[in-house]
């Protein structure tokens, strides 16, 4: 079924966990939620695909869990302090999921912050309907380190 | 009579609360971030509240996605921290002030806001982050009870920025109907710019974030008219969690004194902003009675 358009798809590289999206992701997020407890850690770890199947998921969404794919997990359903819960299941940093989501290595995540973060210049709107008017000019300054 | 007498602002960046349980406080990296909440556990020392109403939220700890509560006030005596998966952070249980909370429950539900009542809740470092940047780190218990108000933050759509902000006035009543003389001090938690999901993370827009804290002082009916399609466009996906504020600043007078107020780029994905308001000392009790 076709997702129903919201203002905020707009918005680039940003899936909102809406109403829509967490019906869907119920399961991935019930399924991070299991990780708190240290035995269904080791269970995990010890039959990944098997321990996936005592949650309502659906095959694209086991995949992605599978496969470590955290903007599909978002896309699914998934919310990110859930889905950093399987992040932390694989010892793995916040900023090291925040690295792989944003495609980055983590010292390039690690230095852009340092350098101010990502700037919001060219990355408020998929359309460009909703980037400020008369401030729009000045995009090439904006990009200057803060 | 119990009165509101400042609220404060600050980050609650999971990150720091590691920084402080793993003694990193002084890299130069932290040191940053800690020197600026410095001048605020003196304020905060010197301040002494009787009672803190801290408004933050949960991230997965104490709700999970069974129960999405929009406004849960803890009415419990004790909140212990939570276990975020790595065990619980090694700070005091929280002690709460139930008769406080329970006349605040009974007030704002009957002016409308329709809160859910928690008699057993753990915090998670939403709430005890701000905590220690705020009271210092604690070893023998914290300074004073804190009665934790969580806002749904984490499923869209939370709570709007002019509901939060008129739950915060009806806080106000509340306290300032409950007999004991309480001096009391609210927090509002969390933000501000930051992404922490998908492709867009690591976004910080400081100029938002600057025109934000001042209109939090002298216009926060502006803030109130902020949609969150924007507040998420302009302060990320995560910043969301701005609208916290705003029910700190609904509880205060509409002309306040900033006392303090912080700013730094970056604490692990997020921009750090603090600040502190202090309601105007009241004139003498004839001018009072006047209201």
């Amino acid at each position: 079924m076709m997702r129903e358009p919201q203002a905020y798809d707009d918005i680039p590289g940003t899936f909102v966990f809406d109403q829509e999206r967490s019906r869907r992701g119920y399961g991935i997020n019930m399924f991070c939620m299991s990780l708190m407890k240290a035995e269904n850690r080791k269970a995990f770890k010890d039959n990944e695909a098997g321990y996936l199947t005592k949650f309502p998921l659906t095959p694209e969404q086991t995949d992605a869990i599978l496969k470590r794919d955290y903007n599909r997990m978002l896309e699914l359903g998934g919310n990110i302090y859930f889905t950093a819960k399987l992040g932390a299941t694989d010892g793995h940093s916040f900023q090291h999921l925040a690295a792989v989501m944003t495609g980055s290595t983590q010292e390039d995540y690690a230095k852009m912050m340092l350098a101010g973060g990502r700037p919001i210049e060219g990355n408020r709107s998929k359309s460009g309907k909703n980037e400020p008017k008369a401030k729009s000019r000045a995009k090439a300054k904006g990009r200057k380190k803060r | 009579m119990a009165r509101i007498i400042a609220g404060a602002t600050s980050s609650h960046v999971p990150a720091i609360g590691a920084a402080i349980d793993n003694h990193k406080t002084e890299e130069p990296y932290w040191k940053r971030v800690f020197s600026g909440f410095e001048k605020s556990k003196e304020w905060f020392a010197k301040t002494k509240p009787d009672v803190v109403i801290g408004v933050y939220n949960d991230h997965a700890s104490a709700f999970s996605v069974e129960i999405v509560p929009t406004f849960a006030l803890g009415c419990a005596a004790e909140f212990p921290p939570a276990d975020e998966g790595w065990g619980p952070r090694p700070v005091p249980v929280v002690k709460g002030y139930p008769d406080l909370a329970a006349h605040i429950a009974q007030s704002v539900i009957l002016d409308e806001f329709d809160l859910t009542i928690c008699n057993k809740m753990e915090v998670d470092h939403g709430l005890t982050v701000p905590m220690n940047l705020m009271m210092g780190t604690s070893n023998g218990g914290w300074p004073c009870p804190v009665i934790p108000l969580a806002v749904n933050v984490v499923l869209f759509p939370p709570p709007t920025t002019h509901r939060c902000f008129m739950l915060g006035r009806a806080i106000r009543k509340a306290v300032e109907s409950y007999p004991e003389d309480l001096r009391v001090v609210i927090f509002g938690t969390g933000g501000m710019s930051h992404q922490i999901s998908g492709p867009r993370a690591g976004l910080i827009n400081s100029k938002f974030d600057k025109a934000f804290l001042d209109d939090l002082v002298r216009n926060p009916k502006r803030l109130t008219k902020i949609k969150h399609v924007d507040l998420m466009r302009e302060a990320g996906a995560e910043g969301i969690e701005l609208v916290m504020w705003l029910v700190m600043r609904g509880a205060l007078d509409d002309k306040v004194n900033e006392v303090y107020r912080f700013y730094t780029v970056p604490a692990s994905n997020t921009a750090v902003g603090h600040i502190i308001l202090e309601n105007k000392p009241k004139k003498s009790k004839s001018s009072r009675k006047k209201k």
